[in-house]
């Protein structure tokens, strides 16, 4: 008799919790994967694949599931670093100083207008349209524009474009990281 | 509603869970590295524990007793607090993906949070009623979640600390556990 009752009761109740879980389980069903979306919406979006992954949501996917360091974005810079370091809580890598960013200061890319053929081809590959111009007119950079992921200088036919150094200026210099060492 | 208090103010301070009665120890050690997942952690468990005590109150008072199987009461309750531990985990997996990634393998384990099991026992231990149960639970939470988020901002203010070599890693982390308990004991003569 004991048996019998101890065998309805946790039937039943498991039967009955099983079901609220199947009910939650649907109420409260994540489609992909949130975390990816929300790094994605922190890079740049200029999809230059510079970071050695073929654009910018598959790179937010290697990040999130741990595959890729935070730190390998450089048309994003040290903004694009800092902002992912805080969202996901992961530190900036230690080999900060070898790191692409540091190591490539942010350039930006220059026409040499008087060898421009006007061919229009670097305007076709530039991710972010940041290079202006028409057919058999010469083209030029909007240097605010161009996030220097270096996809234009191969298909220029004459070798007109250059990747320059962009000078600090007053709203772009910073001070330099600190070298105190902490022991953490 | 004096008796609510005194049960809470006792659970949250004189009898803390964790540096009191020494229970939920391994979220306590595993969790506090970061103040803002130490947040995430106390509200989850706080969450599991209030709604598992109401509901193994319930299930005691309603299905054991009468049925006469009081000896099935941890195996029952086991299956209680797990289930309410995967709706949590369902829901804060909805609603807040990377707490629930910073918190990892530790959001299903707090099925086997030895905190939340000994809630639901001691409630029954003591006989305690509905309401009593309720606030029995949640005072426990808060008082986990309490010192849950105290020891991991001292933590992290320790990390960034001189810390003698001998002491680096568990042993300062054990250290200070240690040295908390006995400020709690300090509110030991609050309620006779």
């Amino acid at each position: 008799m004991t048996l019998l009752t101890t065998l309805e009761l946790l039937g039943t109740l498991s039967l009955l919790l099983g079901l609220l879980l199947g009910y939650a389980s649907v109420r409260f069903k994540v489609e992909g994967n949130p975390v990816v979306d929300q790094v994605n919406a922190i890079l740049p979006q200029s999809q230059c694949g510079k970071c050695g992954y073929p654009g910018c949501r598959p790179y937010a996917e290697a990040v999130v599931s741990g595959e890729a360091e935070i730190n390998l974005c450089s048309p994003g810079g040290e903004s694009t670093l800092l902002a992912l370091s805080s969202l996901l809580g992961r530190p900036i890598p230690k080999s900060q100083l070898s790191s692409p960013i540091e190591d490539n200061p942010p350039k930006v890319a220059l026409i040499d207008e008087s060898n421009c053929v006007g061919c229009t081809l670097c305007i076709q590959v530039c991710p972010v349209d940041a290079i202006v111009g028409a057919p058999k007119w010469l083209h030029t950079v909007i240097t605010q524009e161009c996030t220097g992921c270096e996809l234009c200088p191969p298909v220029c036919p004459v070798t007109c474009i250059h990747m320059v150094n962009l000078p600090p200026s007053l709203s772009t210099w910073k001070w330099p990281f600190p070298s105190i060492k902490y022991n953490i | 509603m004096t008796d609510y208090l005194f049960i809470f103010i006792s659970t949250v301070l004189v009898n803390n869970f964790v540096l009191v009665k020494f229970l939920g120890l391994c979220p306590f050690m595993s969790v506090s590295n970061k103040l803002e997942t130490a947040m995430g952690m106390g509200l989850a468990t706080t969450f599991v524990i209030t709604l598992s005590a109401m509901s193994s109150y319930l299930v005691n008072q309603y299905l054991l007793i009468p049925l006469n199987l009081a000896f099935l009461r941890i195996i029952t309750l086991i299956l209680i607090i797990a289930v309410v531990v995967q709706f949590t985990e369902m829901v804060v997996h909805k609603t807040s993906p990377l707490l629930y990634q910073a918190l990892g393998i530790f959001l299903p384990l707090i099925t086997t949070n030895c905190a939340v099991l000994g809630v639901a026992l001691l409630n029954i231990q003591e006989q305690h009623q509905l309401l009593e149960s309720t606030f029995y639970g949640f005072g426990a939470a808060v008082g986990f979640s309490l010192v849950l988020i105290l020891f991991s901002a001292m933590r992290e203010r320790l990390s960034t600390a001189d810390v003698p070599l001998p002491f680096k890693g568990a042993p300062i982390v054990l250290v200070t556990a240690g040295l908390m308990s006995i400020a709690f004991m300090g509110f030991a003569g609050l309620i006779q």
